[in-house]
């Protein structure tokens, strides 16, 4: 880190300063938190608060919490335990179809298996339009075409899961040893036979990896896009809430953190076994 | 012990220093350090430091030599409590560090500089923000979160860094210098506290044999300008037969050497390290 | 023990090399025939398939051109989704820092750090949608539900980076910045935050931008925001506005993402 200093030419100069900031340094970060602050009071003034709700938010979260007291267990086996199956399904579904969409993709990003420039530019828009979009979102588009239900939340966890999946995997493609590459290479290997025993066996431990971290998050969004109609537990959760029932909702709220908690857990003993 | 008023160089309770940037006197008491039936178990039953008693002198250079795992270490961190004492007295001047707490254990920790043996600078931070932190104990929350420290200490950093011969690194990242630079570095933020006693755990040991000779050097310079006395814990004993007015050996937890370098025979060096155990960390 | 005890006999060499990977082929066909079971379970059969693909294309029909006559609406939900993720963003990064900081294990009894760590925990668990359904549930429509939403989502994400990064630093560089007397705050503020810092904006700004992603869609549950205005469209089968709409939030996200950059490039 630079700063100013200015030297003394003799004994008797003024004494040594010490800024810890250039003046240039210290103009631009004055700018940048002055934008901050100015963003901030814009934001505020200008959003549609209704003050008295600002102040009021505090009972009336403690009313809700009052009323989702004490939970509904007996609406678990009747209708959360099918809409939770469901939901990992889509979750699990999803996450594997995303795998044979995300791999070609995912080739055709590495600059090193495709050196064709637009190629890879293609690849890259394709995964960043699919990060962008919100899996809700997906999952109201997809709900459009496929109609209500599982179907187009699988595809909608898919497509989302697509860029995640993709971009990860173009880049530890690119971090491949060339060596082994090579050999096979210059050993006459055929295109394929060259990417399942030369970059295959080196990517493997990353390619679990992406996938199991894509898979618990996946769940978590599983359990919203029922929200939009795309089946799982968010229907569930969303006529509980309809019905004003909120004792069910504390319920399928519980289920719904104990199932993240399990993927979690599931997670981290597969990643402590594989890698 | 809270102090009574700011004076504009914003240091609390102290004099403005001199022109030579050194700060001197009154200092209440000279840094007698007294301890008394020290004793520490890391685990029950397992004493590394078995009822100590000394009286350090209030000058010079003590050294403290021994084998690893002796306690050394531990004798010199049970004076500024990075390690607490099962039990016994440490008095500075009369005061008993042991019983202290809160703010008044700060204001008794900023009177006692220590020098580490890997240094322990604040590697992203410049040299001149470490040696600012010796300040750190006078200074305000709000001059150190904005960095606005005094003008006093500042130039007293700059001409500490000029006695240390690192001039020109002020404004050089801590972990951009060498082994031998940093520990000067350290040094000097020791000497920043304007401390009454310095302390030092095996300073050298990180450093070769050349520049282990000007580390000690420059600590002994720098306590002398200051009247202050040092207590190093050191276990290169052919440095510390040059360097030390006074060498203290232990072995066992027990103090079994207390008297001048030139003292020192053959015969205590066995004691301290054992018959024939040329391994056991001694270079004599 | 000679050499020729330890060749293999000569038929077994061939056998060894590429050996079929039973583990591998195992895990494969356990998943194959796991698509099959969930894909039955979830009623995904070829010909729903397929009728939605010919939808599909009827509906990419509908959605192109995009109607960008209504823009006014459009600006004013993308303006209230940004005014959204600022508030968060700030209150969220600036609860943060302190709530990371008492979560670190390494710098403080556990007295402390077992409230911060759970506080941390609880707001991760939840999907920010979900967190924004329950705020809107109890307070109301609007931007308010939104905004609290995005600070739990933004303390969760931060805090558990921000204190697992503390857990890190070298407490030797602590030691002695404390061996100083410096008081708590001092010592935190020139032997802790130094080490963590950069680490700290960049998980910042990661969260300010994940907070602009989400600020666009917590409207779709009542959190104000343009989300409810690209519900509603969905709702009226108004897809040439949804195709409008989606190309605004892309274009905003992408904007959102640059500045994010910069704005860490001028910390850091």
């Amino acid at each position: 880190m630079s700063a100013g200093i200015e030297a003394p030419a003799t004994a008797q100069a003024p004494p040594r300063q010490w800024q810890r900031f250039t003046p240039m340094q210290r103009l631009s970060r004055f700018a940048v938190y002055l934008a901050i602050v100015m963003a901030l009071v814009w934001s505020v003034r200008n959003v549609q608060v209704i003050p008295e709700f600002l102040f009021d938010a505090h009972n009336q979260m403690a009313d809700l919490l009052r009323r989702m007291w004490p939970p509904d267990v007996a609406y678990y086996p009747r209708s959360i335990h099918g809409a939770l199956m469901e939901t990992i399904h889509i979750a699990t579904l999803g996450t594997i179809l995303s795998l044979f969409l995300a791999v070609p993709v995912g080739l055709m990003a590495a600059r090193n298996i495709t050196p064709f420039w637009p190629l890879n530019q293609l690849a890259n828009f394709i995964l960043v339009g699919s990060r962008t979009v919100n899996s809700l979102v997906w999952a109201l588009l997809f709900v459009a075409i496929f109609g209500p239900g599982a179907l187009a939340g699988t595809i909608a966890i898919a497509f989302r899961s697509i860029g995640f999946v993709g971009k990860l995997l173009g880049e530890a493609l690119e971090e491949c040893d060339r060596g082994p590459i090579e050999a096979l290479r210059a050993a006459g290997a055929p295109w394929f036979s060259i990417l399942l025993k030369g970059y295959w066996p080196q990517v493997q431990p990353a390619f679990w990896s992406i996938t199991l971290f894509r898979w618990d998050i996946n769940v978590r969004e599983s359990a919203v896009l029922g929200l939009v109609g795309a089946g799982g537990i968010g229907l569930v959760l969303d006529s509980a809430m309809n019905f004003f029932q909120w004792t069910r909702v504390a319920m399928v709220l519980i289920s719904i953190f104990a199932v993240v908690l399990i993927a979690e857990f599931i997670v981290t003993q597969i990643r402590k076994r594989i890698i | 012990m809270r102090a009574t008023a700011i004076d504009d160089t914003g240091a609390v309770g102290e004099k403005a220093p001199t022109a030579d940037g050194i700060r001197k006197g009154p200092r209440k008491g000279d840094g007698a350090l007294v301890v008394r039936r020290l004793s520490k178990e890391y685990q029950r039953g397992v004493p590394v430091l078995k009822d100590i008693s000394l009286d350090f002198p209030r000058r010079g250079v003590v050294a403290v030599i021994g084998p690893s795992g002796t306690g050394k270490s531990t004798l010199i961190r049970c004076i500024n409590r990075l390690v607490e004492p099962t039990s016994g007295k440490i008095m500075l001047d009369g005061r008993d560090l042991t019983k202290l707490r809160g703010s008044a254990l700060r204001a008794a920790r900023r009177e006692i500089g220590m020098i580490f043996q890997e240094y322990n600078l604040v590697e992203r931070l410049s040299v001149i923000e470490n040696l600012l932190c010796g300040r750190l104990g006078y200074l305000p929350v709000w001059r150190v979160w904005l960095r606005r420290f005094p003008e006093t200490d500042i130039a007293e950093a700059f001409s500490l860094l000029d006695r240390v011969g690192l001039g020109d690194f002020a404004t050089r990242r801590a972990d951009a210098l060498s082994g031998g630079q940093r520990q000067r570095v350290g040094i000097a933020r020791a000497v920043m506290q304007n401390p009454k006693l310095l302390l030092a755990d095996e300073p050298t040991s990180s450093l070769d044999p050349k520049t282990s000779v000007e580390i000690m050097e420059l600590m002994r310079d720098l306590a002398a300008e200051r009247d202050i006395p040092v207590i190093i814990n050191i276990h290169d004993v052919a440095l510390a037969r040059r360097f030390a007015t006074r060498i203290i050996g232990m072995s066992e937890g027990s103090v079994v050497y207390d008297g001048p370098p030139d003292e020192l025979e053959e015969t205590h060096l066995h004691q301290i390290y054992g018959a024939g155990d040329r391994e056991g960390g001694w270079i004599g | 023990m000679t050499i020729a005890d330890t060749r293999p006999a000569p038929g077994a060499l061939r056998r060894r090399a590429f050996q079929p990977n039973w583990r591998q082929r195992a895990i494969w066909l356990g998943l194959a025939a796991y698509v099959v079971y969930a894909g039955s379970l979830l009623d995904i059969t070829w010909a729903r398939f397929v009728t939605g693909l010919s939808n599909g294309s009827r509906f990419l029909g509908r959605m192109f051109p995009p109607e960008f006559t209504r823009w006014e609406i459009l600006l004013e939900g993308l303006v209230e989704s940004l005014q959204i993720a600022i508030i968060a963003s700030v209150i969220g990064i600036l609860l943060s820092l302190p709530i990371g900081l008492l979560a670190a294990r390494n710098l403080m009894p556990a007295i402390v750090t077992v409230p911060a760590r759970a506080l941390i925990a609880f707001s991760r668990s939840f999907h920010p949608i979900i967190v924004a359904i329950i705020f809107v549930k109890a307070i109301g429509f609007g931007a308010l539900a939104g905004i609290l939403a995005l600070i739990l989502a933004s303390i969760g994400f931060i805090g558990k980076l921000f204190a697992e990064a503390i857990e890190e630093i070298s407490l030797k560089q602590v030691e002695a910045v404390r061996a100083t007397g410096a008081s708590f705050f001092n010592v935190v503020i020139m032997g802790v935050l130094p080490q963590v810092l950069s680490r700290f904006i960049g998980f910042s700004t990661y969260q300010l931008d994940s907070n602009l992603r989400n600020s666009t869609m917590v409207g779709i549950v009542g959190g104000g925001g343009i989300g409810g205005t690209l519900f509603s469209a969905f709702q009226r089968f108004d897809y040439d506005f949804v195709a409008a709409i989606l190309i605004a939030i892309i274009a905003m996200i992408m904007i959102g993402e640059v500045i994010a950059g910069w704005l860490r490039k001028s910390f850091q």
